[in-house]
């Protein structure tokens, strides 16, 4: 036993010798409650911060560590366009995130800060069972199935389970594919994804909420061959991507990009952003955001037109996360080719919108067209019902889209 | 304080004892034999009197939010925070007893500030450093804490600045990861002036 760990049991032993008085709760003694600071009685050292008057004080909205039962999922306040249903796919997948399809059909779940856990939904025909595969993994949110294997990334490290979908029950020890990265923990988690040119692609984003950190380090996309050699970099000046997928004709990288904090209500707009030349393009974070308004500290002596612009915004703190190209066939066809994503919704405004899951369609040269609504309802009364995550077409056409908020995964399919 | 009878003290101090003596043994056992009473009377032995902690390195507890609380015994529970004695403390814990501690805690007074005046230097070095970050917006004004933010007015300066140390180096994460990129850019020495700032707090 440690010194320490005997020091804190002797004190334990040494309160109950009534040395330490004990209050039970039923009898002490309870003090009037502060009264809540008015707007003149700030004190000083709240001074200057933004006022943005009552309900203004911003902060992060995370999960409950508890799911949400299956009853009390928002289902019915859902909005979907005409002839789209939803349900509810898993319930009880806390923390849900990525979404992943093996090639027998089991859907993979990560999770990120709450559960450190990674799932595995399997169908039983009728029921569902959620299984917990591996846990006390720190910040698991990236994992990719390819080829059998399941690849699992955390700020630190890429490791690979293979023959996973048989060995559910005891998945064993991964193979280390890649851990050649900081590490930092501020937008060092995850989304991964295998592109067409067989590269594994990941992200490092930069250690903060803005700084100026080294490209060849951090705030960039890069990729390596499935045995970890090989890194390249193919897009700098990304602060954090936590979606990105593969064009289904011209295999280019698209992504969704989370743009600074704490500058203002209404800017920057977080992006997606398409990548036409890999290795070769900057998409200004820290200097220029959403493409057209430069850093007040960092884009001095800059312009954004150095930079690679945005494809589209997707709204100010949005928190655009999992995007897929729609290649399915349930959906109409004006979907095909079309790019689900899902938007977290900000914490990073007093006032809560997105929280909902949009459509930006293409035209035949790649221009994004529009972006419409697909899946709202979840914001009420400034607080949210539920926080998509991730996207995912699953083989039959319908899609998944995973909650970290309540800790679940709807399907929404489509009949005519 | 209540007035007890000499009787009711020793008998409730041996079953307390001999409590503390099962739960060195055997959490779970403790979990299930003790009444709800007994285990929020464990959880004070090291976290002190009205939960204002007077044992270094042990933080105070009175007034931290319910979600604050729940999500900190959830961490140790299911591991991710470490620390042995919470560790073994919450391993037994069942989501109800989760939210029942939670909502004792919530409502233990908060930890009362220190005697004395405080050294007026360091509270203005200290009060400038916490304008530099959106401290405010997240812990209030008066830093007594919401939702999953704890309350730090008057917390035991050694642990404030422990805490802080570990989420600027990564050790200790949070629930969520915003304390690790709030604290990127200040020095230790800075760290150690916010914790003064924050444990000798001014009130009115």
């Amino acid at each position: 036993m440690t010194a320490s760990k005997t020091r804190r049991r002797l004190l334990v032993a040494f309160a109950f010798t009534g040395l330490v008085s004990i209050t039970l709760p039923a009898t002490a003694q309870q003090p009037a409650p502060a009264p809540a600071p008015k707007e003149e009685e700030v004190p000083f050292w709240a001074i200057g911060k933004p006022k943005s008057g009552p309900g203004a004080a911003l902060a992060p909205v995370p999960a409950f560590p508890i799911a949400t039962p299956a009853d009390k999922l928002p289902i019915a306040k859902m909005k979907l366009p005409p002839g789209f249903k939803a349900e509810v796919y898993a319930a009880n997948v806390l923390d849900a995130r990525g979404l992943r399809q093996g090639d027998k059909g089991t859907v993979f779940v990560s999770s990120l800060f709450v559960a450190g856990k990674v799932y595995a939904i399997v169908d039983k025909g009728g029921t569902r069972e959620v299984k917990t595969i591996l846990e006390k993994i720190e910040l698991p949110n990236g994992i990719e199935f390819h080829k059998g294997s399941l690849y699992v990334a955390t700020p630190k490290a890429v490791t690979r389970y293979d023959d996973i979908e048989a060995k559910l029950d005891k998945p064993g020890d991964p193979v280390k594919v890649y851990d050649d990265l900081p590490g930092e923990i501020p937008h060092g988690w995850k989304f991964i994804k295998i592109g067409p040119d067989g590269k594994l692609y990941l992200p490092v984003g930069a250690p903060c909420n803005i700084c100026d950190p080294s490209s060849d380090k951090y705030a960039h996309i890069r990729r390596i061959n499935l045995d970890g050699t090989g890194m390249e970099i193919v897009a700098r000046g990304v602060r954090n991507t936590v979606g990105f997928d593969f064009h289904p004709k011209t295999g280019e990288l698209w992504f969704t990009d989370n743009q600074r904090d704490w500058l203002s209500e209404d800017m920057p707009n977080d992006e997606l952003n398409r990548l036409t030349k890999p290795g070769r393009e900057h998409f200004g974070y820290p200097y220029c955001h959403q493409g057209d308004f430069l850093d007040p500290e960092y884009g001095w002596g800059k312009s954004c037109a150095e930079y690679t612009k945005p494809a589209t915004l997707l709204g100010p703190h949005s928190a655009p996360l999992g995007m897929r190209f729609y290649t399915g066939t349930m959906f109409p066809s004006q979907y095909q080719g079309a790019i689900f994503i899902a938007r977290h919704g900000p914490w990073n405004k007093t006032k809560k919108y997105a929280g909902d899951v949009v459509v930006a369609h293409l035209d035949k040269n790649g221009k994004v067209t529009k972006v419409e609504p697909f899946l709202t309802g979840l914001v009420e009364n400034n607080a949210y019902l539920g926080r998509p995550v991730d996207v995912l077409v699953l083989k039959d056409g319908s899609l998944l889209v995973s909650d970290d908020h309540n800790g679940a995964v709807y399907r929404i399919s489509y009949s005519k | 304080m209540p007035s007890t009878g000499s009787a009711t003290r020793s008998s409730s101090l041996a079953r307390g004892a001999a409590l503390a003596a099962l739960l060195l043994l055997a959490p779970a056992a403790v979990a299930l034999a003790a009444s709800f009473e007994e285990r929020t009377a464990l959880c004070l032995a090291c976290h002190g009197p009205n939960g204002q902690s007077l044992i270094p390195d042990t933080p105070s507890i009175g007034g931290q939010p319910f979600f604050f609380v729940v999500a900190q015994l959830f961490l140790f529970r299911r591991g991710g925070r470490t620390n042995a004695p919470m560790s073994e403390v919450a391993k037994p814990m069942t989501d109800d007893d989760l939210r029942a501690f939670g909502e004792w805690v919530a409502k233990l007074p908060p930890p009362k500030a220190p005697e004395g005046p405080a050294d007026a230097a360091r509270i203005k070095r200290g009060a400038a450093l916490v304008l530099q970050r959106p401290c405010t917006s997240c812990h209030n004004p008066d830093f007594s804490g919401r939702e999953q933010m704890p309350r730090l007015a008057h917390q035991r300066e050694e642990y404030l600045l422990r805490a802080m140390r570990e989420y600027k180096s990564g050790a200790r994460i949070g629930y969520g990861s915003s304390m690790t990129e709030e604290l990127v850019g200040f020095s230790d020495a800075d760290l150690q002036d916010i914790a003064y700032f924050l444990a000798n707090l001014p009130t009115r």
